[in-house]
């Protein structure tokens, strides 16, 4: 492999150059280990995750693909502190987020969730937005705040928008404007649920660029729920394909086409191989899930 | 490099957004030129065509008691009003004055009262678990049926009118700022936390703005309703103000200065609704924007 130094090669040796760029890839290891979650709509036990483990890597970028309704987002929301989780344990970077005794971790500016359907407070412009976290946290005034707000808008490739509010720029811009309101805290950990799921294939495109340079910029972990299997190999390090519910680990595969990965990359061999192996794995949970008729869990 | 160099400087980030009064004028010069406001005009004169058609045109039988409009108008503008009251006597305005006097107290101690608490019912399901079920039985009793008890509990004139419309538009707004704060979608709270937000931010940045145009839409409404249970406390207890005006001309035969108090009460109660909507759009330009945008 012959790979310029200054781009990002995350395939055989991970992070590498994340911890060149910053200081950055010690942070945001994720350790799930034996997490089971048990939901109780209506008096009924529902198991949404069973015996959970995974590792995710500092600086991995952690692809998550299983059918709908599968608990993914459980376990996202278990990380970020917004739900419990039953038994298991969950630990960033080594210290216990959730886990016995403590089944619900505390939400922190250390773990930034970009939400599936947006959430950018519409009350504040897209400054304002990226300035909350900085400014309630009490590390920036409100106006050195908002300055930075503007300048890494204007880096994110969104100059000039800051005084807009949410409901007057394009989604693919919104979601933009909200990875930089979670970026602007220097978070361990990027948790992203489904975030371009409704877009179209032409802003997917953009917005996959997008996320690839501020992960070359930043070596952030990321760990990514997604139906779209190509987005997850393109994206990925790691596709972690998990069973219908209740949620478990069924098959992690390594991605090993190497970085900075282009749109080319999409029809090489290697990418068309490891396309059918994560469908081949996902296809069977799909059909398990169909035939079980699922509700959609959010 | 000059300025020059950059023929399309605007684009790079440093236009200037107009200003909410400029917006203002812009959306208004905008509805002339839409059929809106002729509609309205319209829609107002054929109101006015039938009044006399009914009342003084065709002068149907029910309708022979009735002051028709010419009557009304004359009386209204008239300098020396042969009913005691046009817009030249000073007892007219001395009625509007006082009425207004009450609405302002009233609408101030319910928005006071009421807003905070809505807050606090729709942000704390404990303090909803018992506020909420007093609410609801004593909300459904009509207004009119406390007004024995308010003569009873205050004194004189004025408290109990203002009593009476507090009440009315307090629980107004209370519902509707519960249920605005109840709407915000939970991942902005999930939002707000993650981004490290004390129980205090979370207050000030999410759920008052967003419950604002709930609380604004019943801020509308209770208005409306506060002036609706003012007329009729005023009629029942009062000296002064339009509903006081309306049942005592009922009560002397003079027919006219009835309907004034009438149309009267209709303008000052839209003009109301104006400075209320007003206040509203101006706290909430993100909102304002966002139904620009679609079109609205």
């Amino acid at each position: 492999m012959n790979i310029e130094p200054s781009k990002f090669n995350a395939g055989s040796h991970a992070p590498a150059q994340g911890a060149q760029a910053a200081a950055t890839t010690s942070r945001g290891a994720i350790s799930i280990r034996n997490v089971t979650k048990i939901y109780d709509p209506e008096g009924v036990n529902v198991m949404a995750v069973d015996n959970c483990s995974m590792e995710i890597a500092a600086g991995e970028v952690c692809m998550i693909v299983g059918p709908s309704g599968c608990g993914k987002t459980t376990l996202l929301n278990a990380i970020a502190g917004f739900h419990s989780i039953t038994s298991g344990e969950i630990l960033l970077d080594g210290e216990l987020l959730c886990g016995p005794g403590k089944p619900l971790a505390q939400q922190g500016a250390d773990r930034m969730v970009v939400f599936q359907h947006g959430a950018l407070f519409p009350w504040k412009t897209l400054a304002e937005n990226v300035a909350y976290g900085p400014m309630v946290q009490g590390k920036l005034s409100k106006s050195d705040a908002i300055e930075k707000a503007h300048q890494m808008l204007a880096e994110a490739g969104l100059p000039g928008c800051g005084h807009k509010y949410p409901s007057e720029v394009s989604s693919g811009m919104a979601r933009r404007a909200e990875i930089v309101r979670a970026l602007i805290n220097n978070p361990k950990v990027l948790l992203l649920d489904e975030p371009y799921r409704a877009m179209d294939a032409l802003t997917k495109s953009i917005m996959h660029e997008a996320l690839l340079e501020i992960y070359d910029r930043t070596g952030v972990t990321i760990f990514f729920i997604t139906h779209d299997l190509e987005e997850a190999i393109f994206l990925g390090d790691k596709v972690h394909v998990v069973t219908t519910r209740p949620c478990k680990l069924k098959t992690t595969i390594e991605v090993t086409i190497p970085r900075p990965r282009t749109y080319a990359t999409l029809t090489s061999e290697d990418f068309r191989l490891l396309l059918s192996e994560v469908n081949d794995a996902v296809h069977e949970e799909a059909v398990k899930a169909f035939q079980a008729g699922e509700r959609e869990m959010a | 490099m000059t300025d020059a160099a950059f023929p399309h400087g605007a684009v790079d980030g440093t236009t200037t957004m107009p200003s909410a009064t400029e917006r203002a004028w812009y959306y208004f010069k905008k509805s002339l030129s839409s059929p809106t406001p002729y509609l309205a005009v319209f829609g107002i004169g054929l109101w006015l065509f039938f009044w006399w058609l009914f009342c003084e045109g065709l002068q149907l039988p029910r309708f022979v008691k009735i002051p028709g409009p010419v009557a009304v108008f004359t009386e209204w503008f008239s300098r020396t009003p042969k009913q005691g009251v046009s817009i030249w006597t000073p007892d007219y305005y001395y009625h509007i004055y006082v009425s207004c006097r009450r609405i302002l107290y009233a609408f101030t101690l319910a928005t006071v009262i009421g807003v905070p608490l809505g807050i606090m019912m729709g942000w704390s399901k404990k303090f909803c678990d018992y506020a909420f079920p007093l609410l609801e039985v004593i909300r459904p009793i009509p207004i009119l049926a406390w007004v024995p008890l308010a003569i009873l509990m205050f004194a004189g004139y004025e408290s109990p009118v203002i009593f009476l419309a507090t009440l009315a538009s307090l629980f107004v707004t209370m519902i509707n700022t519960m249920l605005g704060v109840q709407s915000i979608d939970s991942n902005y709270f999930r939002a707000a936390g993650c981004l490290g937000s004390s129980k205090l931010d979370i207050l000030r940045h999410v759920v008052v703005p967003g419950a604002l145009p709930y609380v604004f839409t019943g801020l509308q409404i209770s208005i409306g309703v506060a002036w609706f249970s003012l007329v009729a406390a005023e009629m029942v207890s009062g000296d002064y103000g339009l509903g006081y005006l309306i049942l005592n001309s009922y009560v002397n035969s003079v027919t006219v200065p009835m309907v004034i108090g009438m149309m009267t009460l209709g303008l000052v109660g839209w003009l109301n609704s104006i400075i209320v909507r007003a206040i509203g759009n101006r706290l909430m330009q993100w909102n304002v924007r966002a139904l620009n945008q679609q079109g609205r």
